[in-house]
């Protein structure tokens, strides 16, 4: 069908434009939308990552139910998929990738990066998770197992990283300031 | 195929080896890289609606949903020993080995 | 089992051009890390499809199924959200939310 091959900026143009006119989505819903999408960022699930490293029973809950833990700390999740948590151990790293499309936490990272998104990554990190990980410069100590977790349906995940050494005594906002999105997603891991 | 109620977290399952993208437009979520390949449950995540209807705004039965971990290096024959894939299945696609 | 089969993605195995994981053919891909800002088109988008979702106009599923019967060659050389425009369209089009003669019009008066 022709029309749908008009370039994505003139369809937006002229759909949203009908869908203005029935009433379905105004411009002003869409840019309270946008503001509400925008609000969400790596800083959230960097708030929730360093509650867990400094309260334990926050930890254990983050781990059981990840969309009660973002709650508890004003995280909106209402009408978000499931967020569930998976922790990185001194056995385990985690790697999230969707391989069918783009599944990614919104609601605690924002928008998905564009590497995340990419052929490249959603094809690598299934069948060689460790090479992908060079690409970042993440070297794992010896023994350590990798569990790449393919996102394929309703849950949304996050990694909740280990703390890193050389972090004793720093307070849960010094210690969210250490992480960046790529450490909750497994790419990376935090440092000092 | 799938138990009265939610398989334990430790079952062994083979993912059904079927195509149903060459049989017409379709929308599934089991990646081609897991049909026929056996795992183990590590956990019941719920029930949804079935993603295969909802895709065609046809009315969705709810279907449990499981994270099950494959054998990285078994999938591909390369890799490291002890590494895993760990996916959300639905039980429609799982037959308990 | 007896002998090892070849790979899942290296079978001749009816594989939709969306379903990547494992594909042989990005495996030697490289990973571009840097950071891309998204467009105000990009966010417009984005907004619109989770407003269409809200309102129960249109779910994700069906937003997926649209973006997978987008065609190969035009699925990869399609931006994130060009592929998200196109299947919204295509969906609002088969759901007669608006119809193809609206639908020229519109573009037509705001070319």
């Amino acid at each position: 069908m022709s029309l749908l091959e008009t370039d994505g900026e003139r369809l937006f143009e002229a759909v949203s434009a009908l869908l203005a006119e029935r009433g379905i989505a105004t411009p002003s819903e869409i840019a309270t939308r946008r503001a509400a999408t925008d609000a969400a960022s790596p800083g959230q699930g960097a708030r929730m990552v360093a509650r867990a490293w400094t309260d334990a029973s926050f930890r254990a809950r983050m781990l059981a139910d990840g969309t009660a833990a973002a709650e508890e700390i004003g995280i909106p999740m209402r009408g978000l998929p499931p967020l569930g948590v998976l922790e990185n151990t001194a056995e385990t790293h985690h790697l999230v990738v969707c391989t069918l499309c783009s599944c990614y936490p919104r609601a605690v990272l924002g928008y998905p990066p564009f590497w995340f998104k990419s052929a490249g990554y959603r094809a690598r990190a299934v069948r060689d998770p460790r090479g992908l990980l060079a690409e970042w410069g993440t070297h794992l100590a010896s023994g350590v197992k990798v569990r790449v977790v393919d996102s394929t349906a309703d849950y949304r995940w996050m990694v909740l990283p280990m703390r890193p050494a050389g972090t004793d005594g720093w307070d849960a906002a010094r210690l969210a300031g250490l992480l960046r999105e790529g450490d909750m997603i497994g790419v990376t891991v935090p440092g000092v | 195929m799938s138990a009265p109620g939610p398989l334990p977290a430790g079952t062994r399952v083979r993912v059904k080896d079927d195509w149903p993208e060459a049989r017409g437009p379709a929308h599934i979520r089991t990646p081609h890289y897991l049909r026929g390949a056996e795992g183990v449950v590590v956990r019941h995540l719920g029930a949804y609606p079935n993603p295969e209807d909802l895709a065609f705004a046809r009315p969705a039965a709810r279907r449990a949903l499981y994270h099950v971990a494959f054998a990285q290096p078994g999938l591909w024959q390369q890799g490291v020993a002890g590494d895993e894939v760990l996916v959300e299945l639905y039980e429609h696609w799982l037959e308990v080995v | 089992m007896s002998a090892p089969e070849p790979a899942p993605a290296d079978k001749n195995v009816p594989r939709s051009h969306h379903d990547m994981g494992g594909v042989s053919r990005y495996l030697c891909e490289p990973i571009d890390v840097e950071p891309h800002a998204l467009t105000d088109f990009d966010k417009n988008v984005d907004a619109l499809r989770q407003i269409l979702g809200a309102k129960g106009v249109m779910s994700v599923d069906e937003l997926r199924r649209g973006i997978e019967a987008i065609p190969e060659a035009e699925y990869h050389r399609l931006s994130y959200y060009r592929r998200w425009i196109r299947s919204i369209t295509a969906n609002l089009l088969e759901k007669g939310v608006i119809t193809e003669a609206e639908l020229k019009a519109a573009l037509e008066g705001g070319a």
